[in-house]
């Protein structure tokens, strides 16, 4: 028997099938009710297409329909692991559009509860992306049991863990509980702990290396045109934190650095936010320093009927996933006349195929855990 | 060395598994049904109405002024006045609810009705074992189930209700003063000028 020279057998295979799969909305990797229609041609992505739609909840017609102070349990429920960034945002909007100033004190209670909040986010991203590779439990019980610490904080000051519903135009809504500092000052000395533990456990792994390096990566420019913010912007190398660009609040007056990444893989994505966290770390030391007594509320502000003069506003903010920005209309009505929300997870989410193209299937998980999504924002 | 940092992983595992026998910062978990944590002060779940003495319905303080009803944003309350009035803390005549519903399946727990309350009439329970088989009628609460003493608001807010507590004697008092002051100068001219505040 004669044996076949490669021209044969290469007319005789079968042609290259595309395989479609859908993976999700109840697919576990898609950190919620999100779907990837993807192109296969053996494990090679060739094509994805997001589509994501399933949680919308008509968020930004509500807000119309809503006072001013209304809306802002419901902004709690955009990036539901991070409630109190989505308060600040909202209310500085507010505040730009009605001429409110809050109080030093209130400023500086804001940064320490965004900066908490930015801990959670990270700890709890870094956890779940270890999950998405297969790291099953481990890594994300160790992330969310430093959480849960920081969930009691924020409960004992606004009295709910998630939806903390805390910030206001004008202020915040109820003074600091006696011993809440001290109990912030503790966790942050001890969380450098956790954060070293957290890294013997995972920087140095092997399998994460093999699995994050060089994977997803996302070039600068396209990041810069696709209009990537946060941590993902600058895991490509772009220094661009709003943090240091607006110094809003009082961001002005901490001394912090911001860690860049050299490649845009999905290691470079994790590892910005493990950095990030002891940057945090140092903010919060120095807040927790510098805290002055006095109102936490702006006398001129008023929460019931709050009609700010016809005009527009932007308000954004550094959330832990990027530039979250509030745009508000006011035609003088105790309503606003448009409420947009710009969020990051959107936004960062529209340069997943560009990045996923010629990677396997499994990869494809790992990079939208890196991505950081919430679907709460998402699709609003 | 390959293999070095997965073996490092190992041993932080190790020391996690271990510590969690004797240290409560490795182990925070309770074992919920037989073992509750106590809610802290500030803890808010569902809203309910404060009465003042030993009688639950005219004891309300709400007097029905509907401002909770329409800054609520799920719109999860319905309110109804009552034709009679009745007198509050202070013996000025107010109104009273007729109906007070609140559909705590809609609840979102946000608190803003405790906020923008002018009379401390309502304000967040902690209760928060609340699940029932009757989705519809179960969790549509009225205003019998939900008045709660001015003692259980103490027991739950310590802080507040203590300082609401204060101000509404100082209140009282005010008010009795002046009604005092107008019952020991009943012959005054009418156009003598107002005593001075």
């Amino acid at each position: 028997m004669a044996t076949a020279s490669p021209t044969e057998l290469a007319a005789s295979a079968p042609p290259s099938q595309i395989m479609e799969v859908a993976m999700g909305p109840q697919h576990p990797s898609t950190h919620g009710v999100f779907r990837m229609d993807v192109s296969l041609d053996g494990e090679t992505v060739v094509k994805l297409k997001p589509v994501f739609g399933y949680l919308h909840r008509n968020h930004e017609k509500i807000a119309e329909k809503c006072s001013y102070l209304g809306s802002i349990p419901y902004t709690d429920r955009l990036d539901y692991i991070c409630s109190l960034t989505n308060n600040w945002a909202y209310a500085m909007t507010v505040e730009k559009l009605a001429g409110l100033v809050p109080p030093e004190r209130a400023e500086y209670i804001r940064v320490i509860l965004s900066e908490l909040t930015r801990l959670i986010n990270h700890s709890a991203l870094a956890g779940f992306l270890l999950q998405d590779m297969g790291a099953l439990g481990t890594p994300l019980m160790y992330a969310f049991r430093e959480r849960e610490k920081i969930l009691d904080l924020f409960e004992s000051l606004t009295g709910a863990r998630m939806m903390c519903n805390y910030m206001r135009f004008g202020g915040c809504r109820c003074d600091l509980p006696p011993g809440w500092i001290e109990q912030v000052r503790r966790l942050v000395s001890d969380f450098p702990k956790f954060l070293d533990e957290f890294e013997a456990l995972l920087t140095g792994n092997e399998i994460l290396q093999a699995r994050t390096e060089g994977v997803g990566v996302l070039p600068a420019p396209l990041a810069v045109n696709a209009g990537v913010t946060g941590p993902m912007l600058r895991a490509s190398g772009v220094n661009y934190d709003i943090r240091k660009v607006d110094q809003y609040g009082v961001y002005g007056r901490f001394q912090f650095r911001v860690p860049l990444g050299e490649r845009g893989d999905v290691f470079d994505r994790y590892m910005i936010r493990i950095l990030e966290m002891r940057e945090s770390l140092k903010i919060l030391e120095q807040a927790l320093r510098d805290i002055p007594g006095g109102p936490i509320m702006d006398p001129k502000a008023k929460l019931r009927n709050l009609r700010p003069k016809a005009g527009e506003a932007y308000g954004r903010i550094e959330g832990p996933k990027g530039e979250l920005g509030f745009y508000l209309i006011s035609d003088g009505g105790p309503n606003p006349y448009r409420y947009r929300v710009r969020p990051p997870s959107l936004i960062n989410l529209t340069v997943l195929e560009d990045m996923c193209l010629g990677q396997t299937i499994a990869d494809v998980v790992v990079i939208l855990g890196s991505i950081d999504i919430v679907l709460g924002e998402v699709d609003r | 060395m390959n293999g070095a940092g997965i073996i490092k992983g190992m041993i932080e595992t190790a020391r996690n598994f271990a510590g969690s026998y004797h240290d409560e910062a490795r182990l925070t978990t309770v074992q919920y049904p037989e073992e509750k944590l106590a809610p802290v002060e500030n803890a808010r779940t569902i809203p309910f109405l404060v009465y003042d003495g030993a009688e639950a319905l005219p004891g309300l303080r709400c007097t029905a002024c509907m401002i909770c009803e329409k800054e609520c944003p799920p719109q999860c309350i319905y309110i109804v006045k009552d034709t009679v009035k009745k007198p509050d803390f202070v013996g000025k005549m107010q109104m009273q609810p007729k109906v007070f519903d609140i559909d705590i399946s809609v609840c979102m727990s946000c608190g803003i009705c405790v906020e923008v309350c002018p009379f401390d009439a309502i304000k967040m329970d902690q209760v928060f074992e609340l699940s029932t088989g009757d989705r519809f009628g179960g969790l549509l609460l009225n205003k019998t189930q939900l008045a709660k003493p001015n003692d259980y608001f103490n027991k739950l807010h310590k802080t507040e209700a203590a300082e609401i507590d204060l101000r509404r004697v100082e209140e009282k008092q005010k008010a009795e003063a002046a009604a005092a002051a107008k019952a020991a100068a009943p012959a005054k001219p009418p156009m003598a000028p107002p005593p001075a505040p």
